[in-house]
């Protein structure tokens, strides 16, 4: 009854990245089609090239982001993970010299995030973001997850409920119900974590972006981190750039592969990492380089 | 000369230590042991050279003001409201002095604080690259002007465009002093808390940009709390700059003790007291000579204070990121 598990189901598996149509027709077609292929996109990357200076990052990327799914992104150091990532909140614009030309559309509404005309604030009002390294502000850890409210001008009680809402939803409540007014600072590195994820979640934003979020904890603070995005999966849209391809095989549901700044393939995880199409993909997530 | 130093000299590189245990090469080496020594002994020298004179200068100061308490007494010092020890019948209230010294400090800080932190702010959060590197360099030229040239500048162009406004102001005030000290204390304030800024790390930054925050709202929820401990010993520094600041006021405040809250008055400062004494004739080991030394200990325990307090304040806001 295991290989019935494992066996590959040829048809449905690859994804493709443009076939955005294509899923109701798969679901017909295997008794194990994975719930996911069926939630629409949330966002669309449509042929996007990044530059700094003359320099491109990005070549022509692709890439359908589905909602309420985690999507990973791997590949080797400097490939342009983080790069794409950081171009769903216009954290570029920070820096001179950035150049977007192509799309992300960001599903209800279509509106291009990267266009120039775009506010890059507005974007970041929808779209949040956890980083590699924990950064809390020096403040309480209260002001901590207020933050990102008291910008959207919440206040009095429904500031509490909603910082404890957040709190809870990273599973940081209990730990630090009884000291919310201790500096932030206090905490250790995966309770930061946890509280930089809480800070992202108190805004409630569409898509919350996971820049190797792990990659400055030890084992057992990102064993819980990724429990915290087993849970949020369904109710959020996660896109998390990893290092780690076993991390990547454990939380999400579709894993993009990319090299060189361009996107080499896309698709169910499962696929990416048993049944890739591409030579590439295959060698990389055998470790053959990286 | 033993064999190895013939084959050293030889060798096109001198390699002279190939034989350690020999004579040679021991020589060498314990050479360079005592060479380390001598320039540890040089190095500690020059250290303690600057304590041990620190120490007599407070030795100094702390004899001669026990001297003067022998003639004046504490009381005296602290309750009188006048300070006349060159008059014939002596009052020695410091009071006066320490107003006055009080009053153009708030004035320059009032100037300096809130001016030199928006340059800051600028400077760390909104200026490119290129203007930065132009503008604070600039800046900082401004503290190489000898304050001399600001005192002169105080009393000659800021007092007369002042008394425009205000036609009772006095010839000398406390409140052009204060106005041009605050000015030159700028750039200390500035490059500082620029410096303490800057160094806060860019991702703390990106954090809150990442919220949704604008450069204002991250300027001052975010780097200014952070870089609050640096921003602080600017602002002690430049407290420090204030009171013991000479010329402006020697020049711009005048030198008669006089007890006032109003800035537009004249009035010696702490150091403006110490400089008139200084170039009349008082005789040494006389009343008023011991006097100086009482306003000199009296300005030393203020910045000392100062100090105390900020370190306090340092310790217990510091932040770390």
């Amino acid at each position: 009854m295991s290989t019935a598990m494992l066996e590959p189901t040829v048809v449905a598996n690859h994804q493709q990245v443009s076939g955005r149509g294509d899923a109701p027709r798969l679901e017909m077609l295997t008794p194990e089609f994975p719930e996911a292929l069926t939630h629409p996109a949330k966002a669309e990357v449509r042929h996007l090239n990044f530059w700094y200076g003359s320099h491109q990052i990005l070549k022509n990327v692709s890439l359908e982001i589905r909602e309420r799914c985690v999507t990973a992104l791997i590949g080797p150091s400097g490939c342009g993970k983080t790069t794409l990532l950081r171009c769903f909140n216009r954290m570029h614009d920070l820096y001179p010299g950035n150049r977007y030309d192509g799309e992300i559309l960001l599903h209800p509404d279509r509106v291009n995030i990267v266009a120039s005309h775009t506010d890059p604030i507005e974007m970041r009002m929808r779209i949040g973001m956890v980083f590699q390294k924990p950064n809390p502000y020096p403040k309480s850890i209260f002001e901590n997850v207020a933050f990102g409210l008291r910008l959207r001008g919440v206040t009095g009680s429904e500031l509490r409920d909603r910082v404890e809402w957040a709190l809870r939803s990273a599973a940081l409540w209990d730990e630090t119900k009884d000291r919310l007014r201790d500096n932030a600072l206090g905490l250790s590195g995966g309770q930061q974590q946890r509280l930089c994820i809480a800070r992202a979640l108190a805004t409630m934003p569409e898509i919350l972006l996971l820049d190797e979020p792990t990659s400055a904890l030890d084992p057992i603070a990102t064993a819980r981190i990724e429990e915290l995005i087993d849970e949020l999966r369904g109710q959020l849209t996660i896109i998390i750039v990893t290092h780690n391809m076993a991390q990547a095989q454990r939380v999400a549901d579709f894993t993009a592969f990319m090299y060189l700044g361009r996107l080499v393939e896309a698709g169910l995880t499962r696929d990416i990492f048993e049944n890739a199409q591409e030579e590439l993909t295959r060698e990389y997530v055998l470790g053959r380089f990286g | 000369m033993d064999a190895n130093a013939v084959q050293s000299a030889d060798s096109p590189f001198g390699l002279r230590f190939q034989g350690a245990e020999s004579n040679a090469g021991a020589t060498l080496v314990r050479r360079a042991r005592w060479a380390d020594r001598a320039i540890a002994v040089i190095l500690g020298a020059a250290a303690f050279l600057s304590v041990f004179v620190t120490g007599s200068i407070v030795w100094m100061l702390l004899t001669e003001t026990v001297h003067f308490f022998q003639h004046v007494s504490v009381q005296e010092f602290f309750t009188s409201k006048e300070w006349t020890p060159l008059f014939a019948n002596p009052r020695f209230g410091i009071a006066p002095l320490v107003v006055a010294t009080g009053l153009t400090t708030l004035i320059a800080l009032s100037v300096a604080i809130p001016l030199g932190t928006i340059i800051a702010i600028y400077l760390s959060e909104y200026a490119s690259v290129r203007i930065r590197e132009i503008l604070k360099p600039t800046l900082e030229l401004l503290s190489a002007v000898p304050t001399v040239v600001f005192g002169y500048f105080a009393l000659l162009f800021v007092t007369p465009v002042l008394q425009k406004l205000w036609p009772s102001l006095g010839g000398f005030n406390m409140l052009s002093a204060g106005l041009v000290m605050g000015i030159m204390i700028i750039p200390y304030v500035s490059s500082l808390a620029e410096d303490a800024m800057h160094s806060v790390p860019m991702l703390l930054r990106e954090g809150a940009y990442a919220l949704g925050a604008n450069k204002l709202t991250t300027a001052v929820r975010v780097v200014i709390p952070a870089a609050l401990s640096g921003i602080g010993a600017a602002y002690v520094l430049a407290v420090s700059r204030a009171i013991g600041e000479t010329m402006i006021v020697a020049v711009a405040a005048g030198m008669q003790p006089r007890m006032t809250f109003d800035p537009a008055e004249g009035a010696a400062t702490l150091t403006a007291y110490i400089v008139q004494v200084c170039l009349g004739d008082a005789p040494h080991g006389s009343i008023a000579y011991r006097s100086i030394f009482a306003a000199g200990a009296t300005l030393f325990v203020l910045n000392l204070g100062f100090n105390v307090i900020a370190h306090y304040l340092r310790r217990r806001f510091r932040e770390e990121y």
